[in-house]
C-alpha cells in the first residue's frame, strides 16, 4: 500500500524517469502489489517444507538433534521396521479412497437435486447443505463417536426400542465408522464444486440431447455427466487430499484398526520423539499423494482426449 | 425434463441426505439440554445445568476468549494480504502470475498434517522461537490467505474496472481511489473474506494442535476434554452456542451480501 501511494505521489509531482517506468510497467506495478503477500507465503509455506526436508536427514538424539547429514531415517522406513509404516500409509490412502468415493457418490445425487429439480430458492438449499458445517469439526466427529459408540445413540435407542438386548460393538473404533464419520464431515467439500458444475450446463444442451432421441439414461452419461467433471475432479481431490493426513477422525472414532497415517507422523513429533522419521514419514506421504493425484488427473485428462479424438 | 419416478426418488434421497447431514449435528444440542451426563437415550428430561457448567469453566471460557483473538488477528492479516494479491491477480498482467497462483492456493491442497510439522520445525529449529498464540495466528494466516484472495479476487471481478479508471481521470491519486471507490464497492466481499477466515481460523484443530504452547485455543481445549466423560455435557453446550451464533452470523453475511449487491447494482444501472 505505502509503495503505491508513494508511487503516486511521485507521479504527481511527474519528476524523475524512475517514476515514468513506475507508471509504463504493468508487470513492476502487478509485482509489488503481490510481494508482501508472496514474501509471507513464501516464508510460511515453502521454508518450512524445505526445513522438514532438511530435517529428514538429521538425527534425533534425545531433545536434541544431531544435524550430520546422514540417510538414517530413509534407511528406517525402507528397512524391516519401516513396513509399519508403508502399511499405514496404504491403509489411509485406501480409508481416504473409500471415504471419498462414499462423500462424491452421495453428494452426486445430491448436486443434480439442487441443480435440475430445485428452481427457486437455490440459495436457501445451498444454505441448507452448509449449516450443518457451521459446527466445529472437532464436535462433528464427536457426534459420530456419541451416535455409533457402546452406549451411544444407535445402541441405547435400539435397547430401548427392545430391538437388541446387548450393545452392538462393531460400530465404533474400525475404519468402518471413520469412512462414515469422513463420508459425512466432508460432504460440503463435495456437494457445492459439483453443484457448481451441474449448474454451469446449458439446458439447451439436455433438450437437443432429448430431441436427437437420447433417453434419460444415455442423456445423462453422454450429455450431464462429462459436463459436470470438472466440478466432479475438483471433489474428489478436495476430499481425498486433505482426508488421507487427517489426524481427528481416526484418534477420535478409528480405534486401533482404524489408526491412519496421520497418527503415527503426529506421534513421531510427540511421544515417539523421532522428529526425522517423522519428517521422512510426512515426505513420503506427500510424494505418494502427489504421484496419485498425478496418475488420476492424467488418466482422466487422456480419457477426455480419446474423446474428442 | 424428469419422469415422475426420476424426480421422487430425487427427492426422497435429497430428504434422506438432509437427515444424514442434520442429525448428528443436532444431536449435541439435544443432549445438551438432557438431563444425564452420558449423551445416550433414553432422555431424562430437561436442565439447563451443563449451561451454567460451561460458563463456569474458566479455563474453557478462557480457550474461547483465545480462539476469538486469534480468529479477529488472523482474519484482518488474511483479508488485507488476501486483498493484495486479489487485486494484482485481477488488475495487473506480470509475468509468472500462474506460478504465483499455485504457490498461494497449495496450502489449499496440502494435508493440514504436512503444514503443521513442517511450521513447527521452522518455529523451533530456525527460529528458535516459543510455542505461543502468535505461532498459531501465523500458522492460520496460512490457510486463510487463499481463501481471502479467493473471495476477494470474485469481488473485484464483480465490479466495472471503468469506475476506477475514471476516478484516476478525474485526478484521484491511488490511495483515495481505493478509499473513495473501490473500498466501498468491495466490502461486501472483506466483511464475508473475514467472516470466512474467522471461522475457519476459529474451527483449526490440526495447526494449532502442533503450534499452540501453554494457552489452547477452543478446539486444542475441547479435544483435550473428550477424554473426561464428566466434562462432555459442558462441551455441548458450548458447541450449541456455537452453531446458534454462526447460523445468525452466516443469516446477517448474507443479508450483508445481498444488500451489497443490490446496492451496487443500483449505483450502476
Amino acid at each position: 500500500m505505502t509503495a503505491i501511494g508513494t508511487a503516486a505521489g511521485a507521479t504527481s509531482r511527474g519528476s524523475n524517469a524512475l517514476s515514468q517506468l513506475w507508471l509504463r510497467s504493468e508487470s513492476l506495478r502487478g509485482l509489488t502489489l503481490i510481494s508482501p503477500t508472496l514474501v509471507v507465503m513464501f516464508g510460511m509455506m515453502v521454508a518450512p517444507i524445505i526445513v522438514t526436508i532438511v530435517q529428514s536427514f538429521w538425527t534425533q538424539n534425545g531433545f536434541q538433534f544431531d544435524r550430520t547429514p546422514t540417510l538414517g531415517s530413509y534407511a528406517v522406513m525402507l528397512g524391516q521396521d519401516g513396513v509399519i509404516y508403508w502399511r499405514l500409509i496404504g491403509r489411509s490412502l485406501w480409508m481416504s479412497f473409500t471415504a471419498t468415493v462414499a462423500v462424491v457418490a452421495l453428494a452426486y445425487p445430491m448436486a443434480y437435486f439442487m441443480a435440475f429439480r430445485v428452481t427457486r430458492h437455490k440459495l436457501l438449499w445451498i444454505i441448507l447443505i452448509t449449516i450443518p458445517f457451521w459446527t466445529s469439526y472437532l464436535l462433528r466427529v464427536f457426534a459420530w463417536k456419541v451416535i455409533l459408540g457402546f452406549n451411544g445413540a444407535i445402541n441405547s435407542g435400539l435397547i430401548q426400542a427392545g430391538l437388541i438386548k446387548q450393545p452392538l460393538e462393531f460400530l465404533l473404533y474400525n475404519p468402518t465408522a471413520v469412512t462414515i464419520t469422513l463420508a459425512h464431515a466432508w460432504a460440503a467439500y463435495a456437494i457445492l464444486p459439483i453443484y457448481v458444475s451441474l449448474e454451469k450446463i446449458d439446458r439447451s444442451l439436455l433438450e437437443a440431447a432429448t430431441d436427437l432421441g437420447d433417453g434419460p439414461v444415455k442423456r445423462f452419461l453422454r450429455v450431464t455427466f462429462p459436463l459436470s467433471l470438472p466440478g466432479t475432479i475438483a471433489a474428489i481431490l478436495m476430499v481425498f487430499i486433505p482426508t488421507v493426513g487427517d489426524y481427528v477422525t481416526p484418534s477420535l472414532v478409528g480405534g486401533t484398526d482404524g489408526m491412519m497415517i496421520g497418527n503415527s507422523i503426529a506421534m513421531m513429533y510427540g511421544r515417539a520423539n523421532n522428529q526425522p522419521l517423522g519428517a521422512v514419514i510426512s515426505i513420503v506421504m506427500m510424494l505418494v499423494i502427489a504421484v496419485l493425484v498425478g496418475l488420476f488427473l492424467l488418466a482422466v485428462g487422456r480419457r477426455r482426449l480419446l474423446q474428442k479424438a | 425434463m424428469h419422469s415422475p419416478t426420476i424426480s421422487r426418488l430425487l427427492v426422497t434421497f435429497a430428504v434422506c441426505y438432509l437427515i444424514f447431514l442434520y442429525a448428528p449435528v443436532l444431536l449435541l444440542p439435544l443432549f445438551s439440554f438432557n438431563d444425564n451426563v452420558y449423551p445416550n437415550f433414553p432422555l431424562k428430561g430437561f436442565t439447563l445445568k451443563w449451561y451454567q457448567q460451561m460458563l463456569r469453566d474458566q479455563p474453557l471460557l478462557d480457550a474461547l476468549w483465545a480462539s476469538a483473538r486469534v480468529g479477529i488477528a488472523v482474519s484482518f492479516v488474511s483479508t488485507v494480504l488476501g486483498l493484495f494479491a486479489a487485486k494484482a491477480m485481477t488488475r495487473y498482467s506480470f509475468p509468472g502470475k500462474g506460478t504465483i497462483t499455485s504457490l498461494i492456493m497449495l496450502p489449499l491442497v496440502v494435508p493440514s498434517i504436512i503444514l503443521g510439522i513442517a511450521l513447527l520445525t521452522l518455529v523451533r529449529q530456525v527460529f528458535d522461537l516459543d510455542l505461543s498464540l502468535i505461532t498459531v495466528t501465523a500458522s492460520h494466516v496460512l490457510i486463510c490467505v487463499p481463501l481471502a484472495m479467493l473471495v476477494l479476487m470474485a469481488r473485484l471481478e464483480g465490479f466495472d474496472k471503468n469506475l476506477e479508471e475514471a476516478s484516476f481521470d478525474l485526478g484521484e491519486g491511488a490511495w483515495r481511489t481505493f478509499w473513495r471507490v473501490t473500498f466501498p464497492l468491495i466490502l461486501p466481499g472483506l466483511v464475508s473474506s473475514f467472516l470466512l477466515c474467522f471461522t475457519t481460523s476459529f474451527d483449526e484443530f490440526l495447526l494449532a494442535f502442533f503450534l499452540s504452547g501453554t494457552q489452547p485455543t477452543l478446539p486444542i481445549y475441547i479435544y483435550g476434554l473428550l477424554r473426561f466423560p464428566t466434562k462432555i455435557p459442558g462441551v455441548l453446550a458450548m458447541g450449541s452456542c456455537i452453531l446458534m451464533i454462526s447460523i445468525l452470523v452466516v443469516a446477517f453475511s448474507e443479508w450483508f451480501r445481498r444488500r451489497g449487491i443490490d446496492s451496487q447494482q443500483g449505483s450502476i444501472v
